[in-house]
């Protein structure tokens, strides 16, 4: 359930980006303030581990499928929630380096839909107080079932609703949660039973290392309360600039307008690179308005005013709203042209590179 | 000079969960010997060494380093002057590059960095692995990696190095050049090993441990002679004192005390 | 997973390409990060039924390719290997919005084809510019580059630390699940049970080679600070290199030059 690059308008990431890096921020200046400094390597080599133990599989009964560890809820519980926050998104980072997990923009998605969730929600509001002070086998098990069922589902929402205010994907809001939704509940508690019975293992064969977490460094009620308005306050400020800039600089972000005014059509900037090369082929084009000319439609073209002959210049900036309106034939030879130049500049694009490769061993 | 002189007192120590692993242990260790630590699994070599920079707490007994009582105080003077070299190179080599990792131990004695630069260049050449410089350690050999720990040991300039199985998993001919490496320094060296051959070759003195305490302390000969003694220790004879059971030649004692590749003063 | 093995292979892979030796490996990372993130906002701010317009921005890792001498067949597959989550969710625009778009000859392309093509456009560019990032920076210096850019220091080290030990850790794991397989029939001996154990003492042993990581640095006189040594640099090439590239991107991104370009040869020869 990484989210990625593709999915993801630049505002949606732009502003997840902000709320993560806010909290890493945050959750550096808490680890490094409270924690004494052999917590750094121990972080981040239980951040190697959760790589290494995720290439153990299990086999889930009946299903015939295969699970593994999630991270989240259990670097919760060995590392409380701050250092836990800072793993899971170096985790994340390294996964979209290097496994194209996702992506650069959507990090800041999937730290906080992965991170955020299970340390700052699920492991002080749910997990610790099933726990109690006395662990028992019994509790640590409904507890990290309970908790990681709830992580892994307000994760999922905050997927669906990231890629619903992107505005990349066609699926619906509530299609795409009834898809997700009980998908992540399975997920979850298959994730949630694999987690108990690991941290059951630890607690019986070193329960001091649990120990530490849950009295010494515990967030206290006001410390997640804090970060949970922050977060809201995060929001709602990056959400009002987001919108501000949006109404300010339409150009960026057509599809943030489009679905917020509802307003459609995109202005040809008219001067600059693109008014040359208008001007160029308006000079060397024999049909002056890019279209394949269809007999049939030729006197109706001709007769249309300059302006509303010239087509967009993003040639499918169509909106859904304004598709029975287009016509057809028009849009088709914009296109076109629009397919040609692109398998055109695909082609350059390579064929440079493979020029300037071919330079560089001759040298 | 006196820096180089390890006394250990009466050392104890019992783990949390009451295991013993050091009952009482006792030497000294002076300026220039190379001394093998050697015992069976579980004869408290592993603990021991960690007493000697401070990583454990003695629960009875002490330690001096050089006439310095070890304590809480004197802790980053001694790290400084006993240089530990770690069984498995992965836990010592963390830092992203080779250099990084040598460096870490004198930036964070407050060298300055152009006289860091020179000191890494000047131990990466001696261990043999200035071309590894640049190179993260996950792209090193066994070999590579253990001459890279003890650089980054070295380049803090230890009176005493103290190494945990230093040949550890390393094939004939990485364990030949480290040998041949760790023959050349003048420092204190103290070992514990299970590789007997090397420690007959590197070590003049060789001390025992059986059960948490000193069973034996002499002459490396000496001690690999007396065949009732290693064999309560569960020890037995380097190979190379032991009959060519190949071709049957009688190879009594051929190591005499100069043909040794190294002898430690 | 096997698949994360393979991956672990990669890894590696991907972390000896860093060592070349080109002009723009030997860039500041800052540089390279920065024209990173500058081509994905650009690419990612599309709407969705742009398709045409990006692909002049191919251009960026065709040329980083070659003049950084990276294996592109390389490079090729691992951006194939899409996030299943992309073409997961990308799958359902087609069957959704079925609108006609774009008609070619007889064929009617709908809406929901075309933004699944952008999608899948989109994938490639940003996916293969992490790759490349990577490739041609060092994981390291992009944690460093990112550190001098304002993260946080522990953030940073600990960091570090983890890449560091990924390449440890998934060795020891991969023994243990081996030796599980080995001795398990079939499914029977791979169920939850035994993954529960083998997980904990892969997590036991890892806690305490973290708490000898520490003791090797207390050992080298670690005091909770760490100290920053390479020199770094943001010269002529890094302000060149970061401007040229800047410009490039936001001028394709006002400019639909594919557009302009089929246009002059469809205009050309109809």
């Amino acid at each position: 359930m990484h989210m990625a690059d593709a999915l993801l308008s630049p505002v949606v990431g732009g502003g997840m980006w902000a709320v993560s890096a806010g909290t890493i921020a945050y959750c550096s200046s808490k680890v490094h303030k409270e924690m004494d400094d052999s917590k750094i390597p121990l972080m981040g080599v239980l951040g190697a581990f959760i790589f290494a133990a995720q290439m153990v599989n299990f086999s889930i009964p009946v299903t015939g499928s295969s699970g593994h560890l999630g991270g989240g809820l259990i670097l919760s519980v060995l590392l409380g929630p701050y250092a836990a926050f800072l793993t899971i998104a170096s985790v994340l980072m390294v996964q979209a380096l290097f496994f194209a997990d996702g992506g650069l923009l959507a990090l800041g998605c999937n730290i906080f839909n992965l991170g955020f969730f299970p340390a700052f929600i699920a492991y002080p509001l749910l997990y610790k107080r099933i726990i109690g002070s006395h662990p028992t086998a019994a509790r640590i098990s409904a507890a990290s079932i309970i908790a990681a069922i709830v992580g892994l589902q307000l994760g999922s929402f905050a997927v669906v609703l990231e890629t619903t205010f992107s505005g990349i994907s066609s699926l619906s809001f509530p299609t795409f949660v009834a898809l997700m939704q009980p998908i992540h509940l399975a997920i979850g508690i298959v994730e949630g039973l694999v987690t108990a019975m690991v941290i059951t293992f630890v607690y019986k064969a070193r329960p001091e290392i649990l120990q530490s977490t849950l009295d010494g460094r515990v967030v206290e009620r006001h410390s997640v309360r804090n970060v949970a308005l922050a977060f809201l306050a995060a929001t709602v400020v990056t959400g009002g600039v987001v919108s501000w800039f949006a109404s300010k600089n339409p150009d960026g972000l057509e599809w943030a307008i489009k679905q917020v005014t509802g307003q459609e059509e995109l202005k040809e900037p008219d001067q600059g690179l693109y008014a040359v090369l208008k001007g160029l082929q308006q000079k060397t084009a024999f049909l002056p308005d890019y279209t394949f000319k269809n007999p049939a439609d030729s006197k109706k073209e001709t007769a249309l005013p300059e302006t509303s002959r010239q087509p967009n210049t993003g040639d499918l900036v169509i909106s859904p709203g304004h598709r029975p309106s287009v016509n057809p034939i028009h849009s088709a030879g914009t296109s076109l042209a629009g397919l040609v130049g692109g398998t055109l500049t695909l082609g350059l694009a390579c064929l440079t590179g493979f020029l300037l490769k071919r330079r560089n061993q001759t040298k | 000079m006196s820096h180089h002189i390890v006394e250990v007192r009466n050392l104890q120590h019992v783990y949390a969960d009451g295991t013993a692993a050091l009952k009482d242990v006792s030497f000294i260790i002076t300026h220039g010997e190379s001394v093998g630590i050697i015992g069976a699994n579980g004869a408290g070599k592993s603990t021991l060494l960690q007493h000697l920079n401070g990583s454990l707490e003695p629960t009875g007994g002490s330690i001096h380093i050089g006439h310095t009582p070890l304590s809480k105080g004197t802790l980053p003077d001694i790290r400084r002057t006993v240089g530990m070299v770690f069984q498995d190179p992965d836990d010592q080599l963390f830092m992203p590059t080779v250099f990084d990792d040598v460096a870490f131990g004198p930036l964070n004695l407050g060298f300055a960095p152009a006289d860091v630069e020179e000191r890494v260049t000047e131990v990466l050449e001696l261990v043999g692995a200035g071309h590894l410089r640049d190179k993260p350690p996950y792209h090193l050999s066994g070999g590579e990696k253990k001459r890279v720990a003890i650089a980054t040991v070295l380049s803090m300039s230890p009176d005493i190095l103290v190494m945990d199985e230093p040949t550890n998993g390393l094939d004939p001919f990485a364990r030949r050049q480290l040998m041949k490496l760790l023959c050349d320094f003048k420092h204190t060296r103290i070992f514990t090993s299970h590789d007997l051959d090397m420690v007959l070759e590197l070590c003049g003195r060789v001390i025992v441990l059986h059960e948490g305490e000193v069973r034996a302390d002499g002459p490396a000969l000496e001690i690999f002679g007396n065949d009732k003694l290693l064999a309560e220790c569960r020890l037995e004879k380097p190979l190379s004192m032991q009959n060519c059971s190949a071709c049957g030649s009688k190879k009594s004692n051929v190591k005499s005390p100069d043909s040794s590749a190294c002898q430690g003063r | 997973m096997a698949s994360i093995h393979s991956a672990v292979l990669d890894l590696k892979r991907l972390d000896l390409l860093a060592n070349g030796n080109s002009p723009i490996h030997r860039l500041d990372a800052r540089a390279k990060v920065v024209v990173t993130l500058v081509f994905i906002l650009c690419v990612v701010s599309y709407n969705r039924y742009e398709l045409s317009a990006l692909f002049p921005f191919f251009i960026f890792p065709a040329i980083m390719i070659s003049q950084a001498g990276l294996p592109p067949l390389f490079i090729l597959r691992k951006i194939a290997l899409l996030c299943p989550f992309v073409l997961a969710v990308g799958i359902f625009n087609p069957v959704i919005d079925r609108g006609i778009l774009l008609q070619l000859g007889p064929l009617g392309i709908s809406g929901g084809w075309i933004s699944f093509a952008s999608i899948l456009a989109r994938s490639m560019l940003t996916v293969g510019a992490g790759f490349i990032l990577v490739a041609v920076t060092g994981f390291t210096a992009v944690c460093q580059a990112l550190e001098r850019l304002g993260m946080p220091r522990v953030f940073a080290v600990q960091l570090l630390f983890l890449y560091r030990y990924i390449f440890v850790l998934t060795e020891e794991s991969g023994r243990a699940s081996r030796a599980r397989e080995l001795r398990s029939c079939g499914k029977k001996g791979q169920g939850i049970h035994s993954f529960g154990s083998l997980v904990g003492h892969l997590l036991l042993r890892t806690w305490q080679r973290a708490e000898r990581i520490h003791m090797a640095m207390l050992a080298r006189g670690f005091t909770g600070v760490f100290h920053a040594s390479r020199p770094s640099r943001f010269g002529a090439p890094e302000i060149r290199f970061v401007l040229f590239w800047s410009t490039l991107f936001i001028v394709l991104r006002l400019q639909n030059v594919s557009q302009l370009l089929g246009s002059l040869i469809t205009g050309l020869f109809p």
